[in-house]
């Protein structure tokens, strides 16, 4: 959305109940979270830069909204997964910035105690199940959790987020069928920051002139375009598809539109070439999500200038904590090798010792 | 006089008393309910068990299958058919990558307790693209298990024991031994009270001094078959050992029966390249070299895919006639 059309729509989705709900705290909260996720994002882009960090490091600057916002309406039964872009939706669903940015820096502190890195983050028991790489691989397994809380008779849903490349995968077709075929309470998320990597959604994806998400009408699904800019939107439309699992049991496939200010990864030399330097800087001083949230809850009189500053500020200094953590933290042992492949071996059951498990050496 | 059932019955019954052992035991798969499987192995059990524990699926592996790895997270037990394992390519990166790898990319956080079962073999003239036997390429995935059963009564207590087990099993039957009979007990007369055979134990299932012929899946049916041969014509007397899982591997038993007839061969449907015999005969060779009269040998598909004319087919399989042949050039 243009930012002329932006005070027009903020009151159109403020007023919406499951918005109209929220309390200054609540709101202070959601602006922290986005905050926490940009700050801890910069600051493992710093170590990164440094060489602290190696690998793949997928950024999400510029859409924390998305995750911060439809996971705030999450309660007990619903579950999180998502694809490698995953730090956003692990701090938004509870997790410490601590264990994350010892993951990234491999660190036996991490949440995977170093196994998994940026793209593999997971806490079931905050009801997080990752963290994919392999794009789309994850929407059957999305599936599979709603299909879990279904069978278990519990009244919750599955939020499966992907990316706008990930829309063009047979893995996901499959998902969405099975969803809408057994009614399963899964509510696809595609994150459409227009490009697959470097190739722009208009060159990798048919589809309905809707948007996106309007392929859902071949399945008989449900669907939704939301603007990701806005908070107030995002959950006031999520939160319908959220209704509908809970009351119905039925999916959605909802597109969220969105813009990442990074390349794919860091490793993406060419962030800068596949689109124009003034798309960026546009998409950052006029769609900014955190900027935007900022300035409606200042002219809410929920917060000021300088309470913004000090979140912000809180923010990064916990970043730079972590940071520290993670560089204080030990490296794995060698001999977790071959810890945490076989449950039955870990646990040292009957099972975990009949047979030869391993063949190294 | 013992009871016997076949092997299809026995696989049956195994995931019956699973459905009752275990409210989270839920079987899906193409055709498995209504239809009461391609194979029949599910035969009733949607009748007796309902739409809620039985259910039809569309004919789209990698969906369910990530479905059910995803349902497992919750602590469902889900046991996928692949009506051919065949299949399984389609599903592949759900197989490989999230069955295999969520537990050790989640530092332990996570198990899946899935079964994948179904035929995989060759040999019944339905072309290469149905007669995959992928058990090498699934065993050399640590995180995965794979249990290849060639009789009745080890179907029956694989089964049972894949479906309680807390990682991912890959259960390969076959096609052809579904109609095999065999002593198969009733939970009655088990001191037990049902039948449960371990993953990762093998089984004697010829004693012999003279030589053994290792196998796993439906060449142990052809072992024995040749190791008969070699007993009456050639006053050979031939031990079969049944790996009856191949990952995790029962070490100890190869070991045993090498040391104590000195000659080896490895039997199998499946493909010679990184086979499961090459694994097998490199540990042989590691730990009981000295204890060899005679280099190992492997015995196995032909290394080309499968043909689709039956009397070339048959040819390109193991056979007990090849086995006594080659087994005749070591002793």
């Amino acid at each position: 959305m243009a930012s002329k059309t932006q005070s027009k729509t903020t009151a159109e989705f403020a007023d919406d109940p499951i918005n109209a709900s929220l309390t200054a705290d609540d709101k202070i909260e959601l602006l922290r979270k986005m905050v926490r996720i940009r700050r801890f994002e910069q600051t493992s882009l710093k170590h990164y830069h440094a060489g602290s960090i190696g690998g793949f490091l997928h950024l999400y600057i510029g859409q924390e909204s998305v995750a911060v916002g439809s996971i705030s309406l999450l309660g007990d039964h619903d579950h999180v997964i998502t694809a490698y872009r995953d730090h956003g939706h692990a701090l938004a669903v509870g997790m410490t910035m601590d264990e994350c940015m010892a993951e990234v820096f491999g660190k036996k502190t991490g949440c995977s105690k170093g196994k998994g890195g940026s793209m593999h983050y997971f806490a079931p028991d905050k009801n997080y199940w990752g963290g994919h790489g392999i794009v789309g691989g994850q929407t059957p397994l999305g599936a599979g959790l709603a299909f879990g809380v279904k069978y278990l008779g519990q009244k919750g849903c599955c939020l499966c987020y992907l990316g706008d490349g990930a829309i063009n995968q047979g893995a996901f077709h499959e998902a969405l069928n099975l969803a809408a075929l057994w009614d399963l309470p899964v509510i696809f998320i595609i994150e459409n920051n227009g490009y697959s990597m470097g190739t722009s959604q208009v060159r990798s994806s048919a589809h309905p002139e809707e948007g996106l998400a309007a392929r859902a009408q071949g399945y008989n699904m449900d669907w939704a375009q939301i603007d990701g800019v806005s908070v107030y939107e995002i959950r006031a439309g999520v939160n319908k598809a959220v209704l509908r699992a809970h009351e119905e049991s039925r999916p959605t496939l909802l597109e969220i539109k969105t813009y990442r200010h990074k390349g794919h990864s860091v490793a993406d030399a060419n962030a800068e070439k596949y689109r124009t330097k003034e798309e960026i800087q546009e998409h950052m001083a006029e769609h900014d999500p955190i900027d935007f949230w900022k300035s409606t809850l200042i002219g809410e009189g929920v917060i000021t200038e300088d309470d913004y500053k000090q979140i912000n500020k809180e923010a990064g200094a916990e970043a730079d904590a972590a940071a520290e953590f993670a560089i204080k933290s030990p490296f794995p042992d060698e001999s977790e090798i071959f810890d945490d492949i076989y449950w039955e071996v870990d646990n040292n059951t009957e099972a975990g010792r009949t047979g030869r498990h391993f063949f190294h050496g | 006089m013992p009871r016997e059932i076949t092997y299809r019955e026995a696989l049956r019954e195994g995931l019956d008393e699973e459905l009752a052992h275990d409210d989270n035991v839920v079987i899906i798969g193409e055709e498995v309910a209504e239809y009461n499987g391609a194979y029949k192995v599910t035969e009733g059990l949607w009748k007796k068990w309902g739409d809620k524990r039985v259910i039809d699926a569309p004919i789209s592996e990698a969906g369910f299958i990530g479905m059910g790895i995803g349902a497992s997270m919750l602590g469902i037990r889900p046991v996928m058919e692949l009506m051919f394992y065949s299949f399984a390519y389609v599903a592949f990166d759900q197989m490989m990558n999230n069955a295999a790898t969520c537990r050790y990319m989640s530092g332990g956080l996570i198990n899946v307790p899935i079964v994948v079962r179904g035929p995989a073999n060759g040999g019944t003239n339905v072309g290469a693209t149905h007669s995959h036997t992928p058990e090498n390429i699934f065993a050399n995935m640590p995180g995965l298990k794979v249990v290849s059963p060639s009789d009745p009564y080890d179907v029956k207590g694989l089964i049972k024991s894949s479906i309680r087990d807390n990682d991912p099993v890959y259960f390969m039957e076959s096609t052809v031994l579904y109609g095999m009979a065999g002593e198969v007990p009733s939970n009655d007369e088990l001191d037990e009270g049902e039948l449960i055979v371990p993953i990762g134990k093998a089984k004697v299932k010829r004693e012999g001094a003279d030589i053994s012929l290792i196998a796993h899946g439906r060449a142990v049916v052809s072992s024995l078959a040749a190791a008969d041969i070699l007993a009456e014509k050639y006053n050979i007397n031939a031990e079969v050992l049944d790996l009856r899982s191949i990952r995790p591997l029962d070490e100890q038993a190869i070991m045993e029966t090498v040391r104590k007839t000195h000659r080896a061969v490895y039997v199998e449907e499946n493909k010679p390249f990184c086979g499961i015999g090459a694994q097998v005969s490199s540990m042989i060779m590691e730990q009981a070299f000295d204890d060899l009269d005679a280099p190992v040998l492997r015995i196995t598909s032909a290394d080309a895919p499968a043909f689709y004319s039956p009397p070339i087919e048959k040819l390109q399989l193991p056979t007990p006639e090849e086995i006594v042949e080659r087994s005749l050039t070591i002793c």
